[in-house]
């Protein structure tokens, strides 16, 4: 018999199974904890996947490194890693790197090298703009510019793990029993549209922000050619990196609540529109105009999570499974109930959002909407930054 | 003069069928058919057939047929039929040969080399008969963000149109088309939700009550522009060029300069109209945007301001500066474009096809971060609804329908616009013939055509497994093409089939 995870041939899909799992765990009280009901729950959920991709985020890992980026850094070829070295250190203070530790795994095949390094800007590059741009920079500059490296994670205080494989043998891979954080994503892949390579699974990244997503994004052509005239390049061959962009350039750069940007990326029909009272009706006219290009179309539900805020999100339509439970200080979100019953049998809230109507978790649910525990009041620089901004 | 021209169609009479009631002798304004009442026979002066089919679809016993005069000289690929005849028509007048609608020579559709996508497992397609399908666009300049920063466009200063499905009226002017057709245009749009465009001929009075959904045009010959025209409107468009004739002007010959049209275009009875093959204020780019601005201070600021230019070479460099002048909405004009009267060579010969502009400017906008600053509308013969949804997949905004619309009025694109002879009563201004053209029954078959072509729009659309127009917007991945050369998908931004 065919050991199918011998195989690494992601095109045969001799029979097409379409789906994949979504999990995510909020400490609500934002206390670190560990990531062991996340990896019970996700691999609940195996028969959505097929192994070809698995993936988590964990935010508060790096508590000592807390106010430098932790660039996770994968590498096909040791000589990208040289590349990338020698691109960081001319550009950054790097406090410290390592080879993010992993244990011998019978199910993981060539496995990528992954490395940290912890790092802030040096003083005299780019300093016209803020250090997230700078950053930003960084990410698309080794993304695009080195062959055989890829960006995982570049935010602070957080990381991304993922490659090929079902998650818990990711899990199991990057010794995550290992981490306590207080939000925890995972995804498990069943990819249809891009190839099986460990770059390729889920969570995407860019900063803080992570991604997971269960779907296809019809409207990915025009979505990408928008972030694409923001200076976003879109390097993945794949529609799920367009949602962490959208975040990125939504509620990042340009500063609205995530209450908009869920409208941006899945408003409500115009005829519910012309029903809303003022000024909310307005509001969401103006919304539709000036971002028709980043609606986002097509089946989904994702969760997007930053530090302290995690958003779970369904296409319009609802055209993808997701529900959501609390139980004591956690909030789960999950693509099938049973995964959040296993972990958590006692659920004190639970249900299941109409399309297009966010979930949203906060660490603190009563903060502010434009939540940014990593950022420091905005400085003069940031001012500076967000007027010449506009581009990266 | 002998003309040594064959006559262009044949007209056969069935005797069995012929009731000598004369319709066909009153209906047609080119007086091919002749009734002697002596001998109680009628005679077709072929010479004359210009084969618009008046006669036959109008014949109560169907008793006539007009087809292409099957008379042939020696074959001979490379001096067509065409090409003799026109040597002819230019030995005999020694002037320029002109035309009317649009180009006629089979010049490559691209539409007709890309295909279009479905779902297929992966994503469900949705069924627009169940669900909600949005095609309503918003025409005008979006600021880049909701909070704009320094630099970027204040709301205030980003008026938009709503207009309920992607497809508008195009520039027809009075004068050129009738005033019936124009008000059956003016009430198709104001039913449907869209617009129709005045053309360069100003807004006749009967008329003033559609300026809600009127695109109002200010051109070289400034032809009832006024300040109440520029305000009673929806959208204020530059005419700079046209797709049929870019670089030349328009001649609106004295006889037709009729009492009303004088009066519209506020010009004397009986005088040429002269449209200048430039504006004589624009001379350059910076000349433009003076006049664009001129018009938003006209205006208030209230309505957006659109600039119409034929598709030609450097039409990407062109619409960019546009945009930066301060148009608020790009219409290229492509090679297809229909005229009421232009130079045969020039409609058949100057300019390049829609589907390349169109594709080329989009992709420029993007490039250079502007593309939400103006909206784009593609132009120049769209013959179906598939047309038009590749053309938004390539990234129009929404497109423009001409011909079509005549066609939908009954319009047979015979091509004799500039005689000011339309036995179908839509581009003449002969009361005897205008009054042919029932705007009730003109204007409903144009809503029907808008409501036709809205469904096969959103039948893609659900196909594709979006709901709402702006997702095909500019969404080039779900174009293939085939048949085309490297180049050629290069330039549209789109993939070969099977890629």
């Amino acid at each position: 018999m065919k050991n199918l995870r011998s195989l690494n041939n992601p095109y045969r899909d001799d029979k097409v199974f379409e789906g994949c799992a979504i999990f995510a765990l909020l400490n609500q009280a934002g206390r670190n904890v560990s990531g062991e009901p996340v990896f019970r729950a996700i691999s609940n959920m195996r028969n959505r996947g097929n192994g070809l991709g698995g993936g988590f985020a964990v935010y508060g890992i790096y508590p000592e490194y807390a106010e430098h980026y932790a660039l996770q850094v994968m590498f096909d070829d040791p000589l990208a890693r040289e590349e990338v070295e020698s691109y960081l250190k001319g550009r950054f203070e790097v406090a410290d790197e390592e080879e993010v530790p992993t244990r011998k795994t019978q199910a993981v095949i060539h496995p990528p090298q992954v490395f940290r390094y912890f790092l802030k800007p040096r003083a005299g590059w780019m300093d016209d703009v803020t250090e997230d741009e700078r950053v930003i920079r960084a990410v698309m500059d080794i993304n695009i510019g080195i062959k055989d490296a890829f960006v995982f994670s570049s935010g602070k205080n957080m990381g991304v793990f993922k490659g090929v494989g079902h998650p818990e043998t990711i899990a199991e891979y990057f010794r995550l029993d290992e981490y306590r954080g207080y939000l925890w994503t995972a995804h498990s892949r069943f990819p249809t549209n891009s190839r099986a390579w460990w770059g390729g699974a889920h969570p995407f990244s860019i900063l803080d922000w992570t991604v997971i997503h269960n779907g296809e994004i019809s409207s990915y052509g025009i979505n990408r050619r928008y972030l694409e005239m923001h200076g976003y390049a879109c390097t993945l061959e794949t529609d799920t990196e367009v949602l962490a962009y959208i975040v990125d350039l939504l509620a990042r750069r340009q500063r609205l609540p995530m209450s908009l940007v869920t409208k941006i990326m899945a408003p409500p029909l115009w005829e519910e529109i012309e029903r809303m009272k003022e000024p909310e009706r307005s509001e969401l006219i103006k919304l539709r105009q000036i971002y028709s290009s980043l609606l986002v179309n097509g089946p989904f539900a994702c969760v997007i999570a930053h530090h302290g805020e995690m958003i779970g999100l369904n296409d319009r339509i609802r055209l993808r499974p997701m529900t959501a439970g609390i139980g004591g200080e956690n909030l789960y979100i999950s693509s099938e109930e049973a995964s959040i019953r296993l972990v958590c049998p006692e659920l004190d809230e639970f249900w299941s959002p109409q399309g297009g109507d966010p979930i949203v978790g906060r660490v603190k649910p009563e903060s502010p909407e434009i939540f940014e525990p990593a950022r420091p009041e905005v400085s003069d620089e940031d001012r500076a930054g967000l007027k010449a901004g506009g581009r990266v | 003069m002998k003309s040594y021209l064959p006559p262009e169609f044949i007209v056969e009479r069935r005797e069995d069928r012929c009731i000598r009631c004369l319709t066909c002798v009153r209906q047609c304004g080119f007086e091919t058919h002749v009734y002697d009442a002596e001998e109680n026979s009628l005679l077709s002066r072929e010479e004359l057939c210009v084969g618009c089919l008046r006669c036959v679809t109008l014949c109560p016993t169907r008793a006539l047929t007009v087809r292409t005069n099957p008379s042939e000289s020696r074959p001979n690929a490379n001096w067509t039929r065409e090409h003799l005849r026109d040597v002819c028509r230019q030995a005999e007048s020694g002037g320029v040969i002109l035309t009317g609608s649009g180009n006629d020579k089979p010049i490559r559709s691209y539409w007709d080399h890309l295909f279009l996508n479905a779902s297929q497992v992966t994503n469900p397609s949705i069924d627009p008969l169940r669900e909600p399908m949005e095609l309503r666009t918003y025409l005008g300049r979006k600021p880049d963000a909701l909070e704009p920063g320094e630099g970027r466009a204040r709301e205030s200063e980003c008026p938009n149109v709503r207009i309920e499905t992607p497809l508008l009226f195009s520039a027809m002017s009075f004068g050129a088309i009738s005033l019936q057709a124009m008000q059956s245009l003016a009430r198709a749009a104001s039913e449907y939700g869209t617009l129709f465009n005045t053309g360069e001929g100003g807004l006749p009075a009967e008329l003033v009550d559609y300026g809600k959904v009127a695109i109002v045009q200010c051109a070289s010959g400034r032809f009832g522009v006024n300040w109440e025209y520029l305000n009673n409107s929806a959208i204020v468009e530059i005419k700079i060029g046209q797709g049929a004739k870019p670089g030349i002007g328009g001649h609106l010959p004295g006889e037709k300069v009729l009492a009303k049209v004088a009066e519209t275009r506020m010009i004397p009875v009986g005088t040429d109209a002269l449209s200048p093959a430039p504006q004589h204020d624009i001379y350059s780019i910076e000349d433009l945007s003076m006049l664009i601005y001129a018009l938003k201070e006209a205006t208030s600021y209230r309505k957006p301001i659109s600039v119409k230019i034929a598709a030609v070479h450097n039409a990407a460099a062109i619409a960019s500066g546009m945009v930066r002048a301060g148009a608020d909405m790009i219409v290229i004009d492509g090679i297809r474009g229909g005229t009421g009267a232009a130079p045969k060579l020039i409609r058949d010969h100057v300019g390049i096809p829609i589907e390349l502009a169109l594709a080329a400017v989009d992709t420029r906008l993007r490039e250079e971060g502007i593309r939400n600053w103006a909206s784009l509308v593609a132009a120049g013969g769209f013959r179906s609804a598939a047309d038009v949804i590749k053309a938004i997949a390539l990234g129009a905004d929404a497109v423009y329908l001409g011909t079509a619309a005549l066609v939908a009025m009954g319009c047979t694109i015979c091509q004799k616009c500039y005689t000011g002879i339309c036995n179908w009563g839509i581009c003449t201004n002969r009361p005897e013939l205008a009054k042919r053209l029932n705007p009730d029954v003109a204007a409903r078959r144009l809503v029907k055509l808008l409501r036709g072509w809205s469904l096969d729009i959103k039948e893609i659309l659900g196909g594709m497994g979006v709901n709402a127009i702006e997702s095909l917007r500019g969404n080039r991945l779900q174009l293939r093409g085939v048949g085309l050369e490297e180049w050629e998908l290069r330039v549209l931004g789109v993939k070969g089939a099977g890629e």
